[in-house]
Formats: structure tokens, C-alpha cells, sequence
């Protein structure tokens, strides 16, 4: 049977985890549906048709769909489950509000936050902040999953001729209501899809010298990330987070400076392929997981290496 | 109003976990279990509400074995009026009884007490999974308002400010609403030793699946559970220039 994807987008434009979901789809299935809810947002319609390995693209344009909330979201997927084996979502904010109301009006024990598809069954995830790696076996008839996007390497954006397939919207829940939306407004590359990423603890010490390590990201091209320590001390707003509970990275370069490791943080970015720690204390565990750790003032060290690159 | 709380016993935070030889689970014998950290920011939540005379009583209700009293316990020592647990000898080292089924008794739960809204952690720490709430919210036919980082509780209607990937989201959800906790909603204040002795004599009820009529019979069966890929870390570097010279010649990165 075939396999439901549901994208993420935000009206403009298709966000890139839902390439890395469509790639966890193929795994089970080659026949992959992308299932595209919101409110004018033909670009994005037009968009989902081009990607790669997609035979079906179903649209649901209507008001209701506008804000994405979970309690219209959920009856749209449960109207659509009859036709599909598995239904996959990011493992992102969005994908977590909406697919666990969606899996229990459907009855079944979701998968959360796969990071590899053994086989139509069976899926692989982490537990306890990534300490622990469970493979799961599903005895529900369908399933209903989360995808950790940075596990599976992307579809390509180009290249397919999906179908496009309108659908009949199910209407407002009347149970909630969207009132603000405040977004972090910034030129860098996200945060979860960034080639490099620049992390600031709680040894940088403040909001003001957060410069530091924002002159250091633009220099690199990288994207800004947290620890929770730092975002809890009012450094840098929430979606900075890099952790168990945070975003979790995998990118080929991941700078951590005046980190100091705790296992909620390294369970956010040890996927990556290399690993630099920038700390005084050299007992930091985060030396542990890095491939090149320097011991060393952030204060002089950032400012010189933003320098010599 | 009334709210109930949903908790968790589950491993302390701090504590590094060890997988199983037989790579059967995770090891458990003579691990220290706390409350779960996102449980206790949705105690204190209530109990705030409490404070601030918004809310008459508090339940804490568990899902776990024996043991798991003591975080009922817990509970009340911060300020929860009484505790139910529901009890069950159910494996917990993958996160114990699953989402769903914990879900459909907490609604069982629901349907005995009447609670006005309920406000739990958005996920334990031990799974990870991050579902019981939508869950339940979807079962009750309730609203929902997820990773929650500040609550405004008003007539009727709840405005709750969401954490999500790209920052804030402010929502207004009709009562009764299932609410999640995210990290930032409060800070959990400690039980005081008065409190912890009070909390003693506190009502604490304890019941059976059965007595429910719930199904704990896993939909998902454990294959193995494997340590994480060892990173090798520990590599140093004297200066900026050899961090420089690294990064381009040996891990060709930049």
C-alpha cells in the first residue's frame, strides 16, 4: 500500500525536512503521497509536484488549514488513512502537536522520531536523549510515524511529475484559535538543514556578547545554535535550543563554544561529522565528544579564529 | 476548577543510563528515578494556579509500579491535594506502559473526576516520545495546547504561548484544554520538609488496569536496544592555527 507523507510548509515554500521525510518514506515503499494542507498556497502546491520520488501530491487549500493547528490537522489525516499503510511527518514541532491526535483517533501506538526503517515494520529510534538506540516492532495494521530529519539524506527537490489531487477540507474544529506568531527573523541558514552550526553556552556570558559567536557563524556561513543553558539565562530566544528537547543537528561542522556538555546537549548535535569545543575547563565533557578540542578564553579564541579564517 | 496532573516516575535526569548486556533494555536495578523534569514544571504550573486562587484542587495521578507512589508523593509535598496511581508491573526501562494506552486511562480517569483542564510534561526522558498529551486531548475531544511557555488561564478559555522550531506561538484554546509543559512555563520550586511530612497523610488511592478496563498490551515490541556509535572524541589542539589548519587539510570541513 502506499505511503502518506504530510509536508511542512509555511505558505511560501516546502521546508527541506520534508525532503528527508520523503526519503524516510521510500525506504518502506516506492509509492509516496505528499499530502499538502494550508491556505493559498498554490507555490507551495506547485513546489511538492517537482519533487523527486513523488507519484501523488494531495492538496487541501481552506482557511482552516491556514495555522496548522492539531485539532483540524488531525480529522484531514484521519479521513485519509484508508489509503495508506504509513503516515510519516517531521519530527518537528509541527510534526509532534499534530501526528499523536491523528494516531489516536486512529488507535494506533505511534512511532516517534525514527532515525532508520528496518522494514515495514520495524523502525530504529533513540530513547534517553539518544543514550540508548531501541529497534521497534509495530503490530498495528497501519502505522503512524515521526521522521528525524537529519537521520535520512534528502530527496532531490527536482525532478518529479507528481499527480495533483484536490481533497475535500473537514472543516473548522472550533476548539482553537491562532492569535501570534513571533519568528525569529534572520538571514542565516535554518538552524536542523545548516552545513555549519556555531553554539553558544553558558560560558559566553551574555545576550551582548552573543556577537562573539554571530560574527563567527556569519564569517562560516553557519547557523546559530544554543545550549539550554543559555537559553535559559536569556541569551538567545528558545528556538536556538540545540538538545534532547531542543533541535537536533547533524551538521558536517559543529562549533561549541563555552559549552560544557551535559548529555541533554550532546544528545542534540554528537551526529555530526566534526566536532570543535571551545572551553577554559578542560575537564568540560563536551572535550569528550570533540574531535578538536581547544582549551582556551572564548574571548580571545572566537574573536582570532573569526579573524584567520 | 479542578486540574489533574499527570506524572511520571522515570530515571533521574542526571543519571548516564547502561544498556543491557543481553541488549534486552536498559539497566534499571539501583538507578535513582525522580519525577520526571517536564512533570514537575506542570506540578508547579498548578500549583501557581492554586496559589493564585484560580483552581480549587489538584490530582496527581500515576501510571506505574508500586514504587511509583513516592512520585505521588512528590507531587503532594509541592502541593498537589491527592494522588491516584494506577498500578501496573508492566517493564518500564523503554518507557513503561505506552502513550496510548496511557492516554485511553487517563480519560478513564478523566471520565471519574471531572477535571476542568489537565496540564502535564509534553514528554518523559526516558522514551522520549512526546504523545500522551495530544493523545489524550484527541480521546476527550478537547483542544490542545502543546509546549507550553507561559499560560494565561481565563473564562473559559485558556491563551497558551507554544514553543516552536521558529520561535513563539500564541494560541487561545477552548476549556477544557489538554495543556503540555515545555522547559521555560516556571521554574519547580523544592518541597519543604513540613510539606513532605504533610504530603504523608494526604489521600492516595490506588487502582487496577481492570478496574478501568484498559488494555496494556504493548502494540510495540522491543527488538533490541544498542548502545549509541561510541564517538571518538578527545582530540586537542594547541592554538587557532592548528584548529585552522585541521579543519581545512584533515577534516576538510571548511
Amino acid at each position: 500500500m502506499s505511503v502518506l507523507v504530510l509536508a511542512e510548509h509555511d505558505h511560501k515554500s516546502i521546508k527541506p525536512v520534508t525532503l528527508n521525510v520523503i526519503a524516510a518514506a521510500r525506504k518502506i515503499d516506492s509509492d509516496v503521497h505528499l499530502l499538502v494542507a494550508g491556505n493559498d498556497c498554490g507555490g507551495v502546491i506547485e513546489e511538492a509536484g517537482k519533487i523527486h520520488g513523488i507519484a501523488k501530491v494531495l492538496t487541501c487549500d481552506a482557511p482552516e488549514y491556514q495555522k496548522r493547528l492539531a485539532e483540524n490537522m488531525a480529522p484531514l489525516i484521519v479521513a485519509l488513512a484508508d489509503g495508506y499503510s504509513h503516515i510519516l511527518a517531521p519530527a518537528s514541532t509541527f510534526g509532534k502537536n499534530v501526528m499523536p491526535r491523528a494516531a489516536a483517533l486512529l488507535d494506533i501506538q505511534q512511532i516517534s522520531d525514527i532515525i532508520a526503517v528496518e522494514d515495514a515494520d520495524t523502525f530504529t529510534r533513540p530513547v534517553y536523549a539518544g543514550n540508548a538506540i531501541a529497534t521497534v516492532k509495530s503490530s498495528d495494521t497501519k502505522k503512524i510515524i515521526t521522521v528525524r530529519g537529519t537521520a535520512f539524506d534528502p530527496v532531490n527537490a527536482e525532478g518529479g511529475a507528481a499527480t495533483v489531487e484536490s481533497i475535500e477540507a473537514k472543516g473548522d474544529s472550533g476548539l482553537s484559535k491562532f492569535v501570534k506568531q513571533e519568528l525569529s527573523e534572520s538571514d542565516r541558514p535554518e538552524l536542523t538543514a545548516a552545513k555549519i552550526v556555531v553554539s553558544g553556552g553558558r560560558g559566553v556570558g551574555s545576550e551582548d556578547n552573543f556577537v562573539l559567536i554571530e560574527a563567527l557563524a556569519d564569517k562560516l556561513g553557519a547557523a546559530i545554535g544554543a545550549s539550554r543553558a543559555a537559553v535559559d539565562a536569556g541569551y538567545v530566544p528558545n528556538d536556538y535550543q540545540v538538545g534532547q528537547t531542543g533541535k537536533v543537528v547533524a551538521p558536517d561542522l559543529y562549533i561549541a563554544v563555552g559549552i560544557s556538555g551535559a548529555i541533554q546537549h550532546l544528545a542534540g548535535m554528537k551526529g555530526a561529522k566534526t566536532i570543535v569545543a571551545i572551553n577554559k575547563d578542560e575537564e568540560a565533557p563536551i572535550f569528550n565528544v570533540a574531535d578538536y578540542g581547544l582549551v582556551a578564553d572564548l574571548f580571545e579564541a572566537v574573536p582570532e579564529l573569526t579573524e584567520k579564517l | 476548577m479542578k486540574v489533574l496532573v499527570p506524572v511520571k516516575r522515570a530515571v533521574d535526569y542526571n543519571v548516564k543510563i547502561r544498556v543491557k548486556s543481553d541488549n534486552s533494555g536498559v539497566e534499571l536495578n539501583n538507578v535513582k528515578m525522580s519525577m520526571n523534569p517536564f512533570d514537575e514544571i506542570a506540578i508547579e504550573e498548578a500549583v501557581k494556579l492554586k496559589e493564585a486562587g484560580k483552581i480549587t484542587e489538584i490530582i496527581a495521578v500515576t501510571i506505574g509500579p508500586d514504587k511509583a507512589q513516592e512520585t505521588l508523593r512528590t507531587a503532594m509535598a509541592v502541593g498537589a491535594d491527592r494522588g491516584i496511581l494506577v498500578e501496573t508491573d508492566a517493564p518500564t526501562d523503554i518507557g513503561g506502559v505506552e502513550p496510548l494506552a496511557v492516554a485511553k486511562t487517563l480519560k478513564a480517569i478523566v471520565e471519574k473526576e471531572s477535571p476542568d483542564f489537565i496540564i502535564m510534561g509534553k514528554q518523559s526522558i526516558d522514551d522520549d516520545s512526546n504523545q500522551t498529551g495530544q493523545m489524550l486531548s484527541a480521546l476527550l475531544g478537547w483542544s490542545q495546547g502543546t509546549f507550553a511557555s507561559e499560560l494565561d488561564l481565563g473564562d473559559g478559555v485558556a491563551t497558551v504561548t507554544r514553543e516552536i522550531d521558529g520561535g513563539l506561538e500564541t494560541i487561545e484554546i477552548k476549556l477544557p484544554a489538554v495543556i503540555t509543559t515545555d522547559l521555560r512555563l516556571n521554574e519547580p520550586r523544592y518541597a519543604s520538609l513540613p510539606n513532605i511530612m504533610k504530603a504523608k497523610k494526604k489521600p492516595l488511592d490506588v487502582m487496577k488496569p481492570e478496574d478501568l478496563e484498559i488494555d496494556f498490551t504493548p502494540r510495540l515490541s522491543v527488538v533490541s536496544v544498542k548502545e549509541p556509535e561510541e564517538r571518538k572524541g578527545g582530540g586537542k589542539v594547541a592554538d587557532i592555527d592548528e584548529l585552522i589548519e585541521k579543519l581545512k587539510n584533515e577534516a576538510k570541513v571548511i
